[in-house]
């Protein structure tokens, strides 16, 4: 690990104003935050990020590590554990999606240390972009092309992915506040800020560098998650090559408003296949006012797979996708809520 | 207030750093230190401390070798920077207050490790996983000791050395 000058801001005011130049991308950016540390610290080891400064924000954080609701959200503050929030009994009891795809993720020890705001900017678990020794990989280094092409790319993703990335988003918890509508609270530079956590991440694109939204300086303070009574009717599929502790090879999240067989609203979110956290939009309109039978799912699960795109090893993912998001309406619509 | 203390003040890009003054609590000791920011908690308690108890075996927070308690709550300490470290840590030597905690003591009982690397991060998670109250059956115990490896393969007979100290770790 390369030398770098530590601080501890008291206030996210003086913490903001650690901000590294907007030319650098987020991980050659030589200001670095620190929440939990269990990406960041990594990814510093690896010298797959030489930050000059790390700000630790756990001090400011402080005031950011409540859970509350009401009758309008949930509101999860950014500095809350992983493990908080999975064993919050009012989470667990109305939105076992959230619980699970906290809970389904990393390790206990992991869990207690990670925050939900550095959760949500977890970096991919790319094998190109984690070790330096590799020169191609553009999210890294710029314009160094992408290694994974036609590399080893049998965990990559399928959708939302370009010609310069194809690195599978890894995360779990952000499928659930996708499919969910949150909301996420930002404290920047000039001024706090909120916008739909559909649209903080971005594709790749030809800027695979870029991740999110989030301008230097910015920080996360929080989620809000806007009162859905069939959250309930929620859960978080994770299937992977061994059974605990590992990233989704494909993933579902999904909350059903059922009448009886029918479909009211579906949520869907979809993780370990997608380049970022990836809502199903077509595939909650197949099944919208339909009955909730075999073709009806099948036909959500194509819908949610059309424009998939595989790389050779990862063409099984595309399939496997589609399974998992079929069983996971299975098991959703035999709950007993 | 334990721990602390700030890098000097100079924050010039490429500030080279000097030593940082660390004040760690560790088993009921409170310890003064000086470290290079970069110093995890596992190279504090191992190098500066004497404590090599707790393991370094991957180093990147997948193995859980290094497993130990700070305020409480088992953490991997090789992804723990020393100079962030605001709570009372506890490790391996510091569980059984001179004697053999019942897990400790479980894991002789049941044979519970072959090589023993891995045995003090299993111990530290076993007490945090029983505490946490996530030792309910054997799967629920599975479950929970996943970020713990044993390349020997002594799985089942943790998971029996957990079963034989939960009653005593409630209680200890």
């Amino acid at each position: 690990m390369r030398s770098f000058t530590y601080h501890r801001p008291a206030k996210f005011a003086d913490a903001v104003k650690f901000t590294a130049s907007a030319a650098l991308s987020p991980t050659e950016a030589s200001v670095q935050f620190l929440a939990g540390g269990t990406t960041i610290l990594d990814l510093m080891k690896l010298d797959t990020m030489r930050p000059e400064q790390l700000v630790d924000l756990n001090e400011a954080g402080k005031e950011y590590r409540s859970i509350s609701h009401d009758r309008d959200e949930l509101r999860l503050g950014a500095f809350v554990t992983m493990a908080d929030a999975a064993d919050d009994p009012f989470i667990r009891e109305n939105y076992p999606m959230v619980a699970q795809s906290l809970e389904l993720a990393a390790s206990p020890q992991i869990r207690n240390m990670a925050t939900l705001g550095g959760n949500v900017l977890q970096r991919t678990r790319c094998n190109y972009f984690r070790d330096p020794s590799w020169p191609a990989c553009n999210k890294r280094d710029r314009g160094t092309g992408c290694a994974a092409l036609e590399g080893v790319n049998r965990k990559h993703a399928v959708l939302g992915t370009s010609h310069n990335c194809i690195a599978a988003y890894a995360g779990d918890f952000a499928q659930s506040l996708i499919a969910l509508d949150a909301i996420v609270e930002i404290i920047g530079k000039s001024d706090a800020r909120q916008l739909a956590f559909a649209d903080l991440h971005v594709a790749p694109g030809d800027k695979p560098e870029r991740e999110t939204v989030l301008a230097p300086g910015d920080i996360i303070a929080g989620f809000r998650i806007p009162h859905l009574p069939f959250a309930r009717r929620s859960l978080y599929l994770k299937i992977r090559d061994r059974e605990s502790f590992e990233f989704a090879l494909a993933s579902a999240a999904v909350a059903l408003d059922l009448d009886d067989k029918k479909v009211r609203e579906a949520r869907i979110a979809l993780g370990g296949v997608a380049t970022r956290p990836w809502r199903a939009r077509e595939a909650e309109a197949v099944l919208k006012s339909k009955t909730l039978n075999d073709d009806a799912m099948r036909h959500a699960a194509e819908a949610a797979f059309a424009q998939a795109k595989s790389h050779g090893q990862n063409d099984y993912k595309i399939e496997l996708g589609r399974r998992t998001l079929i069983r996971a309406l299975r098991q959703a619509a035999a709950m007993e809520v | 207030m334990p721990g602390h203390a700030l890098a000097p003040s100079s924050s010039a890009p490429g500030f080279s750093p000097q030593g940082v003054a660390v004040r760690l609590e560790v088993n009921g000791k409170s310890h003064a230190l000086t470290l290079d920011p970069r110093t995890t908690l596992l190279d504090a308690l191992r190098e500066q401390l004497g404590l090599t108890g707790s393991k370094k075996g991957c180093d990147h927070g997948q193995c859980g070798a290094c497993t130990v308690h700070i305020g409480g709550k088992r953490t991997l300490s090789c992804l723990t920077l020393a100079v962030s470290v605001q709570k009372p840590v506890t490790t391996i030597e510091g569980l059984g207050n001179g004697a053999l905690h019942p897990m400790q003591q479980a894991f002789i009982d049941q044979d519970a490790f072959q090589c023993g690397y891995c045995t003090p991060g299993q111990i530290m998670s076993a007490v945090a996983c029983v505490h946490e109250g996530h030792a309910g059956c054997d799967s629920e115990i599975k479950e929970y000791m996943s970020g713990n490896l044993c390349r020997c393969g002594a799985y089942p007979n943790i998971v029996k050395a957990i079963r034989q100290a939960k009653n005593a770790t409630e209680k200890h």
